[in-house]
């Protein structure tokens, strides 16, 4: 079994390969990587198969993309999708 | 260039997997597109390669989509189906050829072709959980049942310590037992309904003998992990500040009224909600294809005898049809592209006893719905500052105002007046729960009407503005 390791807001963390970038975070113990733009309330992982949008976050600067659908890969940068 | 193709399969899940193999296996040029990145959609879901684990482990009918793949590889290498991975769909347009405006699933996807022809459809586009709101289940650490299953299966990961999985319907099951055999502790499976309600239905539940071995099965598992399964449960609070700490369970009546003094709160920190589940019909409404309420209330798409919509050329197969389970799904798939290749090919379709086992497979889905019905007063458990749309943070306060002083009486009124469905699922997580509510609110019944209303979407997925705006300019399609 090959780990990989990604940065969440500066933070480095391992990963299994063949785990969802949703997965990865949830197995590290975070469970909300957003807020929502008018009541500021948390957001994370809700559906896990890519109809509900909680989970969007911005992979290797690409903003809004569906955490639980996108594979964690060697040396991605996490981090929030600000703004909605 | 755009590339024509006999027939577009969407959907590889059990449904449009098994259509391709057969679709192609009868002779005609296929391209089958699905947003996954390997066949088998959300009901075969495939660990990574590097998890290194036994990819049968929590799967039921391994061999036969072993066979399936097996199958649609060799029909690649034949050039007989083409296969695009991690696509989705997002525009439709009907017409002769029908048009598919692709885009990848996901952003780091590999490109994929702008537009595919086909003459013919094989809609397959499965379905998610159904959710209900309640007081809470906004925080993190509340998700959908699918979605644990989806963890658990494909990235092997553990979302909680402590479960509370609740809704209605079969599917709790395998998803607690398998959140308990990944090491996690289930505080209590609530079941809505009583299991007596299957009791009315054995006529219709003894089509389906099988399905009976296997929540037997799920039992079995349940008392060896000591897994607490209350029926006629409610959760009616997700409780935490941040994030989830823990539930209110309540005893309710047969119609969903919570028996006063039974409530009662737990520690958990996952919270499983699944009320059944309901199908993605974008493609399906976009091409014009009539609906209809099933038995569980969820839209879906009327079909004839031989899978065929109310669309020429437009056949659709899987929960599209009726949330009815992937053997069923299987079956559908199968005969949609048998019909197909019978009527392309003029030779006569003999599919009898194919018929024969779907028909027994739609009544004991009937049965299903029948045993596990969205409870009647379900919206007692809200209070009026439960969000109704997670997306737009819209309350329940928002939805009885729009029906109550503003006048507004359907679904689609209520969006606009409230923005309820606008956000960024569409939707997809709240208009069957809206609809039911303002229903309910205004006194009339859910109809399918009222569904449609809030179930089309221009785009099936988002597509980028630059796309949306060369899509004025028509293509001409070639012959592949």
């Amino acid at each position: 079994m090959s780990t990989v390791t990604v940065t969440f807001a500066g933070r480095t963390m391992r990963a299994r390969d063949g785990q969802s970038v949703a997965a990865a975070l949830t197995a590290a113990g975070v469970r909300s990587w957003r807020t929502t733009r008018r009541g500021a309330r948390p957001r994370g992982l809700f559906c896990g198969i890519g109809a509900c949008f909680d989970c969007l976050l911005t992979i290797d600067g690409r903003p809004a993309q569906r955490a639980c659908l996108v594979p964690v890969r060697d040396g991605m940068i996490l981090g929030e999708t600000g703004g909605d | 260039m755009t590339e024509r193709f006999q027939v577009a399969v969407v959907g590889a899940g059990p449904a449009g997997l098994t259509a391709a193999v057969h679709a192609a296996a009868g002779g005609l040029s296929v391209v089958l597109i699905d947003a996954g990145a390997r066949p088998g959609g959300q009901y075969w879901r495939h660990r990574g390669p590097a998890l290194g684990t036994d990819e049968r482990a929590g799967h039921h009918d391994w061999r036969a989509f072993a066979a399936l793949c097996d199958a649609l590889q060799a029909h690649v290498e034949a050039g007989r189906v083409h296969y695009l991975a991690r696509a989705q769909v997002a525009l439709l347009q009907p017409g002769q050829p029908f048009l598919m405006h692709l885009t990848p699933a996901t952003g780091d996807a590999p490109a994929v072709p702008d537009v595919v022809a086909a003459t013919d459809l094989i809609l397959c586009p499965g379905g998610y959980d159904r959710q209900l709101p309640v007081p809470g289940w906004d925080l993190p650490g509340v998700m959908a049942a699918g979605g644990v299953q989806a963890l658990l299966t494909g990235s092997r990961t553990l979302p909680g310590k402590r479960a509370v999985i609740a809704g209605t319907g079969p599917f709790l099951l395998p998803v607690a037992a398998g959140f308990a055999a990944a090491g996690g502790e289930v505080v209590a499976v609530c079941e809505a309904n009583s299991p007596l309600r299957w009791a009315r239905q054995a006529h219709r539940a003894a089509q389906a003998p099988g399905k009976g071995r296997e929540a037997l099965g799920y039992l079995t598992t349940f008392a060896r992990h000591k897994i607490p399964y209350r029926p006629r449960t409610v959760l009616t609070r997700v409780l935490g500040d941040s994030e989830v700490g823990g539930a209110v369970l309540a005893k309710v009546d047969p119609t969903g009224r919570v028996v006063p003094g039974t409530s009662r709160e737990v520690e958990a920190d996952l919270v499983a909600f699944g009320w059944g589940f309901t199908p993605s019909l974008e493609l399906l409404l976009a091409v014009g294809a009539k609906t209809r309420l099933d038995a569980d209330g969820s839209l879906v798409v009327a079909v004839d005898a031989d899978q065929a919509t109310s669309v020429p050329r437009v056949r659709a197969a899987g929960e599209a049809t009726g949330v009815g389970g992937a053997a069923l799904a299987r079956l559908e798939g199968e005969l949609a592209a048998r019909s197909l290749v019978a009527d392309a090919t003029g030779k006569p379709l003999r599919a009898r006893a194919l018929r024969r086992r779907i028909r027994r497979l739609r009544t004991f889905a009937q049965a299903m719905h029948a045993a596990h019905p969205i409870p009647a007063s379900w919206a007692q458990w809200l209070t009026d500052d439960t969000l109704v749309c997670r997306c737009e943070e819209v309350p329940v306060a928002a939805v009885r105002n729009a029906t109550g002083n503003l006048g507004a009486t359907d679904p689609r009124t209520v969006r606009s007046l409230t923005r309820v469905g606008m956000g960024w699922c569409q939707g997809r997580i709240c208009a069957s729960a809206c609809a039911r509510l303002v229903a309910g609110l205004t006194n009339g019944a859910l109809t399918a009407d009222a569904l449609q209303a809030t179930s089309s979407r221009a785009f099936a997925a988002p597509l980028e503005l630059s796309r949306v705006a060369r899509l004025d300019a028509p293509s001409t399609p070639e012959d592949a």
